[in-house]
């Protein structure tokens, strides 16, 4: 019995240090020049040391490819480079946006913004004055009246697409993708034309949560019936084998079935919706005080007071505003990560 | 051998009539359906009705004018509303975004798609959606306070470099709150949705073909030109579509950064631009009834632009989709 040893798989194909020399040097080579062209002429600053830094790394990626190979391998790398360089530049706003939220918005940051509202609270008074509970409170009745309105409507419209498909699905399914592209001014303007215009009644919460509902209808169906889609056909044939009526597969089988995913469509709409400004400020008249009645009486939410400080312009105010965006994002973000959260169960089940 | 002959059951009827109760849910469902149909004929109803006097007595100049005057009650003139200039503010902001995003955003989905090394891509990907989730109000903020600064450094270096070019010339010293700056902010909004629909048409590109590509030689770049952008060519102009839909809806975030002046300015780096959206909210807080009015025509106008460049984009993307 002779034990065969086997050998450790290779990669031809890698490139190995001597062969990664070149490129090394290469790539010593253009920061080098990039820092001497931007040391030795007029260009100065971060912004040129970028830019030349980009000119010169295209430059010589290009050379060394082409005196290795040719002018098809020189190209290639020229838009390796681009891609690159594309890829980081996605991320680095988002990077610059937390960093600043957080930076500017702790300060205002305290146990006592949780506890009271600006009722009594001068706009230059100092940051421990005063707080955005009024807009607390309103965001959540907003979003969650804006969630009772429009999930029905748009889990309906998913069932409609997917278990009913009548002859008009490829029309609804058209119209539901356009609705997603609506502004939402217009739906503010709507709302103000038909609450305060045609029918004359006062600003409100349930106005504003009305504006939010028209901008979750689309986010809600889309996903919903992506959603449904996945439930094999098997399950409804077998629910109709049984006997059952559609009526009973539906709301026994394919809805238990599809429940994690729904629940993720609906908190994705409301993250849609949670950080929305411009339809409030149309019809939700931006109260300072806390009001507990959201079918009464001007009301708040934080996209407003964040809104309100800013226009306000003083330097305490606009410390209020980064502190209202930072409570805003930790809303919006726990939402999609919870969105996450219950998506990936769903893939593991 | 007799055996009782047990009289045969009556034969069952066989039916595919609904029972009721399917026809209630069927009822029910499709009602649902149609609702948001019946959002959209309302929403465009209302606004109509509202601005139809606006129409009527200014008729095409709503369009072309570009005058925007509200005459006091004793001066007894007629008002004149037109929204030329807020139409081409718009388009231009609209089009410095694409300009600026559409690069980056192919260049990141092919990054994502054929460049990126395993572990980056699920990372970069959450990147992306989470700056799809942030609400506008805070890229207004962050543009306001963070990114103009930067950015009127930048346009100063333009207009010096750049200057001889008539829409880069400067009347005047205003760097801040420009068409550039709009542009600059609602690029970086429009890259996610731009960047994640090119992704989505780039993964459907038939592997077979790149494959065959590689096979004949191809490097990464050729194969690119050769299979991917041909294959996804529709649906990442139908992402730029969306993304420029959602440019110009936009309304918050302009609004922070932009100086809206009712003038038609050919300088994008001058503190003077448009955006009907913006100019809605601007002029909404003390807009007299009959004002009102009028910014309920312009947002009848804004509705039916944004809705006819969603429906343009989404026919090409699922036409490529399909494909």
């Amino acid at each position: 019995m002779s034990t065969t040893t086997i050998p450790r798989p290779s990669k031809p194909w890698g490139i190995n240090f001597k062969q990664a020399i070149p490129d090394m040097v290469a790539a010593f080579a253009t920061l080098l020049i990039t820092y001497a062209i931007v040391a030795y002429t007029p260009l100065k600053g971060k912004l040129a040391f970028v830019i030349v830094l980009l000119i010169v790394a295209i430059v010589t990626s290009a050379l060394i490819s082409g005196i290795r190979r040719d002018r098809k391998a020189a190209l290639n790398s020229i838009s390796t480079v681009m891609v690159y360089v594309a890829g980081m530049f996605v991320i680095f706003p988002l990077g610059s946006i937390l960093f600043e939220i957080i930076k500017r918005g702790i300060g205002g940051l305290s146990l006592g913004i949780f506890t009271t509202d600006m009722a009594v609270t001068a706009s230059d008074a100092p940051l421990n004055e005063g707080g955005l509970i009024h807009a607390i409170v309103g965001t959540l009745y907003i979003v969650v009246i804006a969630s009772l309105i429009s999930v029905p409507i748009g889990i309906l419209t998913a069932l409609y697409l997917t278990e009913i498909k009548g002859k008009a699905a490829g029309t609804v399914r058209f119209f539901v993708q356009a609705m997603s592209g609506i502004p939402s001014i217009v739906a503010g303007l709507f709302i103000y034309a038909v609450w305060m215009i045609a029918l004359g009644i006062q600003y409100s919460a349930f106005a504003g949560a009305m504006a939010l509902a028209i901008l979750m209808v689309p986010t809600v169906a889309r996903t919903s019936e992506e959603v449904l889609k996945l439930i094999p056909n098997d399950l409804r044939e077998a629910g109709l084998a049984m006997g059952g009526t559609q009526w009973r597969t539906v709301a026994m089988i394919v809805i238990p079935a599809a429940q994690s995913g729904l629940i993720t469509a609906v908190i994705l709409g409301v993250a849609r919706v949670a950080g929305e400004t411009a339809p409030l400020l149309l019809t939700m008249g931006g109260a300072d005080a806390l009001n507990l009645n959201p079918f009464e009486g001007n009301s708040s939410a934080i996209p407003f007071y964040v809104w309100k400080n800013f226009l306000l312009g003083t330097e305490t105010s606009i410390d209020r505003a980064w502190a209202g965006v930072l409570v805003l994002m930790i809303i919006v973000l726990f939402f999609f990560s919870l969105t996450r959260f219950l998506s990936g169960r769903k893939g593991r089940v | 051998m007799s055996t009782a002959t047990s009289p045969l059951p009556p034969k069952r009827e066989i039916t595919t009539k609904p029972r009721f109760s399917d026809k209630v849910f069927r009822a029910v469902v499709t009602t649902g359906g149609f609702s948001s149909l019946a959002i959209l004929g309302l929403i465009s109803l209302f606004l109509l009705y509202n601005g139809l006097n606006v129409f009527r007595t200014e008729g095409l100049k709503f369009i072309t004018g570009f005058d925007w005057i509200v005459p006091l009650p004793e001066e007894g003139l007629p008002a004149q509303y037109g929204i030329g200039a807020m139409l081409y503010g718009t388009v231009v902001i609209g089009l410095i975004a694409l300009f600026f995003a559409f690069p980056i955003s192919v260049g990141a989905a092919l990054f994502l798609s054929y460049y990126a090394p395993e572990w980056l891509k699920k990372p970069m990907v959450l990147v992306i959606d989470v700056m799809a989730a942030i609400p506008s109000i805070v890229f207004g903020l962050w543009g306001f306070f963070v990114l103009m600064p930067h950015a009127e450094y930048w346009a100063k270096l333009i207009h010096k470099y750049l200057g001889f070019i008539p829409i880069f010339d400067m009347p005047a010293n205003a760097f801040s709150r420009s068409p550039f700056i709009a542009g600059l902010v609602l690029a970086i909004m429009i890259i996610p949705i731009i960047t994640s629909i090119s992704r989505e048409i780039f993964a459907q590109t038939p592997l077979d073909r790149v494959q065959a590509a590689y096979a004949l030689g191809a490097t990464k770049w050729s194969m690119i030109k050769t299979v991917v952008f041909p294959y996804g060519r529709g649906g990442v102009v139908g992402g730029a579509m969306l993304g420029l839909g959602r440019a110009i809806g936009e309304t918050v975030a302009v609004y922070t950064v932009l100086n809206i002046v009712f003038d038609i300015r050919i300088e994008v780096l001058l503190s003077a631009g448009g955006s009907v959206a913006s100019m809605i909210v601007n002029k909404f807080g003390e807009a007299n009834p009959d004002e009102l009015k009028a910014l309920m025509a312009s947002g009848f106008v804004l509705f039916l632009v944004t809705l006819l460049i969603n429906f343009l984009a989404n026919f090409i993307i699922n036409r490529t989709a399909r494909e």
